[in-house]
């Protein structure tokens, strides 16, 4: 039959099957081709905390959303334009999110009495016209996922049917016109120590895409031209590779070894994983027995002249607190990530969430201030991860990046950057007696950015103690001068509030006659960018600002706030940064807030900002 | 100098003195803690470390003031973590000699978890415990060393918590080195600490520290009773008493127990190993001291040849560069499947 190919300026896909149907890998593979083929893209993986529930139950449904246009976008999508259910649980879990009239791919042979039963779905929903409002290809794939690998040697039938998920990526390569050589390369590469594995994926894979051109139930395939991004190379990346790369690229600028020390937890676990590969950079990485050892490995580590870091989620972050205000009365540099996901206690360890702000901001015992700063794309970890480590660095303070479970896995385009644009971080030990008698006092501060000498073990005539007890400003002695006291309280307040003289002004993107700004912090950088494109496109005018650094605020963020009449917080919490904005600039600021566990759709954005312009 | 942070050389011409910091030492007057910073200033010197590469951690109590007064360089951290930050410290500078100074709370109470995965490690850190069977510093409450029926301020009627011994504890968690000392008995704690100094690895020496103030006298079964002391030495057969009258055998269900020589004969006791692979003999004098606390050994109990983890962590950093040649980060970040716009 002849077939007509369309084009399209973006696609939403969602991948939806049992968590052992691999959706996640399938997921990963569409959009690498994806991303290879020159299409902006951003991506939402979802999947549950529990390695293997029940097969075919609905919590162990996995999904994973990939949105990839002709031009650049912000985020996976509110909505999918396909749904990929692998099985009945899958369907029931995501058909809500499938708009009318869209596209809906369902494998018919996961759709037998057991599994309707686990889906609680008293009759099958392909027979009892629920599904008429959608365009459903029905398709027998793990029938023809078996089909295709008969006469492969040494492949047992377990196996055939679970290669099932890259029949499924064959055929949405063909319906999108996704090259396929880079996914072929791939299986091969992944089962290089079973070729007859890697020969049944590929066959599978190739009946998927086969099927695609001659099945009748597909007339139409659809084109999606490269997006133009700005000029370079590119890869795809998600967020805590991105903290990775950024961490290593600040150890070359800084010239110190990196120590990281971490315990497992979701979702930074892979930080640590993925550092333990650097060994050939120098890093070294430690897995502690909990959380408040990582911490203090990495407090040691600078102590001894590394670039200490350690990564952990919310209820790691917890534990780490008294080492945190114990790495802000030493004075040494030291980086924290904390890799947000919904609390509180356990929580839902894979979803985001933006609530641990007061927690890094005040979670500690005593005046403690800590510079935070806040990623807003997985592709900006990367420079997050940098710029942390230079304010660690220059002003010798413990600092924390928040990240979130949304910027850690999802993945964008990213411009390589090349090492050579990446400014050095220039870091100097104290080798010398700082002291015109010729003696050295570990707390003399520079004038200007009033960090304290950091003299390491090894130099000699420059032994020195430093310890958790206040201490005299200057010579570091334990001192219990109320005066003192209270100087070196305002000392250490000082020095966390003068880093705003080293870091950029707010950028407000404005428009003509706005009245409302928009101001937002962290992963919601992509679903606010996309809301106020839509708005505008609707005749609103509102302006928009993100906040990368929450302390301290950039110097002109109260300046900023008093332009507006109205202005919009957006948070994945119930109103953190809305609070210190409100306290800090007696700004009425408003709060737009959802716990859902989910990124903001651009749709609900567009619909609060729209509200409050309109109020 | 060797390599390893351990010292061995006798060339620098340093003294007690010289590591003696201008810090004011504000123990207790009679406080054991005094007797053990005089013993570890006046030892210093033999090390042959040059005083800048010589660390001392510690958590929090009164034990835990000791970097203050010791001039090289420290760290006073906070309760229990010391041997975890000493970790990082020692992981990352292979060259530094790292001590960790602690007490029975700090280590096994608040930081219990910390030092087993040391000993475990086996990072290269000596660990001085200074056990006086109390929370010193916070004035007087019973101890996870405390003997049970221990009275003391929380525990008005008498502690019912068993106590940890600290050495069996050790022994339990694979430590590679484990000692026992005395903080007034200076000879032999400067020999225990020369060779924990020298061992490779973790080294946890025990100090029975007297705390004249919240819990005199706990140690005069065997600070002043002499005739309690079990001097273990290597490759020596258990004795002890005025007169060697006393020994040790280890019967057959692998507990230690105390006999008279003159009943059983020399032949049959236990001869000290202290670099036996298994330590079942070790543990079972560890257990000597529970309780009846009669003849109670001292001395290195166990002293085996392991690696020591920053010893396997950097030859894993040497073996990656030798696979993959030295990081490269622009490389790396290109080495996947990339795209030009
Ligand atoms: C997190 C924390 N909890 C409690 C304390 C209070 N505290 C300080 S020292 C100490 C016990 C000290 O006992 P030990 O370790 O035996 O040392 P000693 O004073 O006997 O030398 C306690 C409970 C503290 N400083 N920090
Ligand atoms: S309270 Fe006890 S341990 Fe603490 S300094 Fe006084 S005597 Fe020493
Ligand atoms: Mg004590």
């Amino acid at each position: 039959m002849t077939k007509t190919v369309e084009q399209l300026d973006r696609v939403i896909i969602r991948f939806a099957g049992d968590s052992g149907d691999g959706m996640q890998l399938t997921g990963d593979r569409f959009t690498s081709e994806t991303a290879v083929f020159g299409n902006d893209i951003s991506t939402l993986p979802d999947f549950p905390a529990e390695i293997r529930a029940p097969a075919g139950s609905l919590p162990g449904v996995s999904g994973f959303q990939v949105h990839f246009a002709d031009h650049d976008i912000l985020t996976p999508g509110d909505y999918p334009d396909v749904l990929v259910a692998m099985n009945p649980a899958a369907l029931k879990t995501n058909i809500n999110d499938l708009p009318k009239g869209r596209t809906l791919i369902v494998n018919t042979d996961a759709f037998v009495q057991r599994n309707l039963d686990k889906a609680g779905y008293a009759t099958n929903p392909l027979e009892d016209g629920s599904l008429a409002d959608f365009q459903v290809h029905a398709v027998q794939i793990t029938t023809m996922t078996i089909e295709s690998v008969k006469g492969i040697e040494g492949i047992t039938p377990r196996e055939a049917e679970r290669a099932k998920n890259m029949f499924a990526l064959g055929l949405m390569c063909w319906l999108y016109g996704r090259p396929v050589q880079g996914t072929i390369d791939f299986i091969n590469d992944k089962f290089s120590k079973r070729p007859e594995i890697a020969a049944g994926n590929i066959a599978a894979f190739k009946a998927g895409y086969a099927f695609g051109e001659t099945s009748e139930s597909f007339s139409v395939s659809y084109e999606i031209k490269p997006a133009k991004l700005r000029p370079g190379k590119y890869r795809q990346i998600n967020g805590n590779s991105a903290l990775v790369y950024g961490l290593v690229a600040a150890s070359i600028k800084s010239g110190l070894p990196l120590f990281l020390g971490a315990y497992p937890i979701t979702p930074a676990s892979s930080i640590l994983e993925e550092l333990a590969n650097f060994k050939n950079f120098g890093v070294r990485t430690f897995q502690a027995e909990d959380e408040i050892a990582a911490v203090g490995s990495a407090l040691g580590a600078a102590f001894g002249g590394a670039l200490g870091v350690t990564v952990s989620a919310g209820p790691g972050i917890v534990l780490k607190q008294e080492m945190i205000g114990l790495a802000i009365q030493l004075e040494l540099p030291l980086v924290i990530l904390d890799i947000q996901r919904a609390g509180p206690s356990t929580g839902m360890p894979t979803k985001p969430e933006q609530t641990d702000l007061f927690n890094v901001m005040y979670g500690r015992n005593g005046e403690s201030p800590i510079p935070v700063i806040a990623a807003s794309t997985p592709g900006q970890c990367f420079y997050a991860a940098i710029e942390a480590a230079r304010i660690a660095l220059t002003y010798r303070t413990p600092v924390f990046l928040l990240s979130d479970a949304y910027l850690a896995n999802g993945a964008e385009p990213w411009l390589i950057p090349s090492m050579a644009d990446i400014p050095e971080i220039p870091v100097e030990f104290t080798t010398k007696p700082n002291r015109d008698d010729g003696s050295f006092w570990p707390y003399l501060r520079d004038e200007v950015t009033l960090a304290r000498p950091w003299a390491i073990p090894g130099t000699p005539g420059l032994e020195h103690r430093i310890g958790g007890i206040e201490k005299a400003n200057g010579t570091g002695n334990i001192s219990y001068d109320p005066d003192n006291h209270d100087l070196m309280t305002r000392l250490r307040a000082q020095k966390v509030a003068g880093i705003a003289g080293g870091i950029p002004e707010l950028e407000v993107d404005s428009c003509d006659g706005a009245r409302t700004l928009v101001l937002g912090w962290g992963s919601t950088y992509g679903p606010i960018g996309a809301a106020i494109k839509r708005v505008r496109a609707d005749g609103l005018a509102v302006d928009q600002a993100h906040l990368h650094y929450l302390n301290p605020f950039p110097r002109n963020l109260g300046e900023v706030l008093r332009r507006y009449d109205k202005v919009l917080v957006p948070e994945m919490n119930l109103g953190q940064l809305l609070q210190l904005v409100r306290s800090q600039f007696l700004v009425d600021a408003v709060g737009y807030n959802r716990v859902r566990g989910v990124p903001f759709k651009a749709s609900e954005l567009a619909d609060a900002i729209t509200a409050l312009v309109n109020a | 100098m060797s390599e390893n942070g351990n010292g061995g050389g006798g060339l620098l011409q340093l003294t007690a003195k010289d590591f003696k910091s201008d810090q004011e030492v504000r123990w207790c007057p009679g406080c054991g803690d005094y007797a053990i910073l005089a013993s570890v200033q006046s030892f210093m010197p033999e090390l042959g470390i040059p005083r800048e590469k010589i660390v001392f951690v510690s958590g929090i109590g009164c034990s835990s003031r000791f970097p203050y007064y010791m001039q090289t360089y420290g760290m006073h951290s906070i309760h229990g973590r010391a041997p975890a930050i000493a970790t990082g410290l020692s992981t990352s500078r292979p060259d530094l000699s790292v001590w960790v100074v602690t007490g029975d709370g700090d280590a096994m109470s608040i930081g219990g978890n910390h030092l087993i995965h040391a000993l475990r490690r086996n990072v290269n850190l000596k660990i001085l415990l200074f056990n006086n069977e109390i929370y010193g510093l916070t004035k007087g409450q019973y101890s996870p060393t405390s003997p049970v029926g221990k009275v003391g301020k929380s525990t008005p009627m008498g502690s019912i918590d068993r106590p940890f011994l600290p050495l069996s504890l050790a022994l339990g968690a694979e430590a590679t080195f484990v000692a026992r000392s005395i903080d007034t008995d200076r000879k032999h704690l400067t020999e225990v600490l020369r060779t924990a100094a020298q061992h490779r690895g973790t080294a946890l020496v025990e100090i029975y520290q007297n705390c004249n103030i919240y819990n005199d006298n706990a140690f005069d079964f065997v600070r002043d009773d002499k005739a309690n002391r079990i001097y273990l030495e290597h490759g020596k057969p258990v004795r002890f008493g005025a007169d060697g009258e006393k020994g040790v055998v280890i019967a057959e269900d692998g507990a230690a127990h105390v006999v008279d020589v003159a009943t059983v004969g020399e032949a049959a006791l236990h001869v000290h190993d202290a670099h036996a692979d298994e330590p079942n003999h070790a543990f079972a004098l560890s257990r000597l001291s529970y309780g009846a606390h009669g003849g109670t050994p001292i001395g290195v109990f166990r002293d085996i040849d392991r690696p020591s983890y920053d010893e396997l962590l950097t030859e894993q950093l040497a073996t990656a560069v030798a696979r993959k040649g030295a990081g490269d980060l622009d490389a790396l970040l290109g080495s996947v499947d990339t795209w030009d716009v």
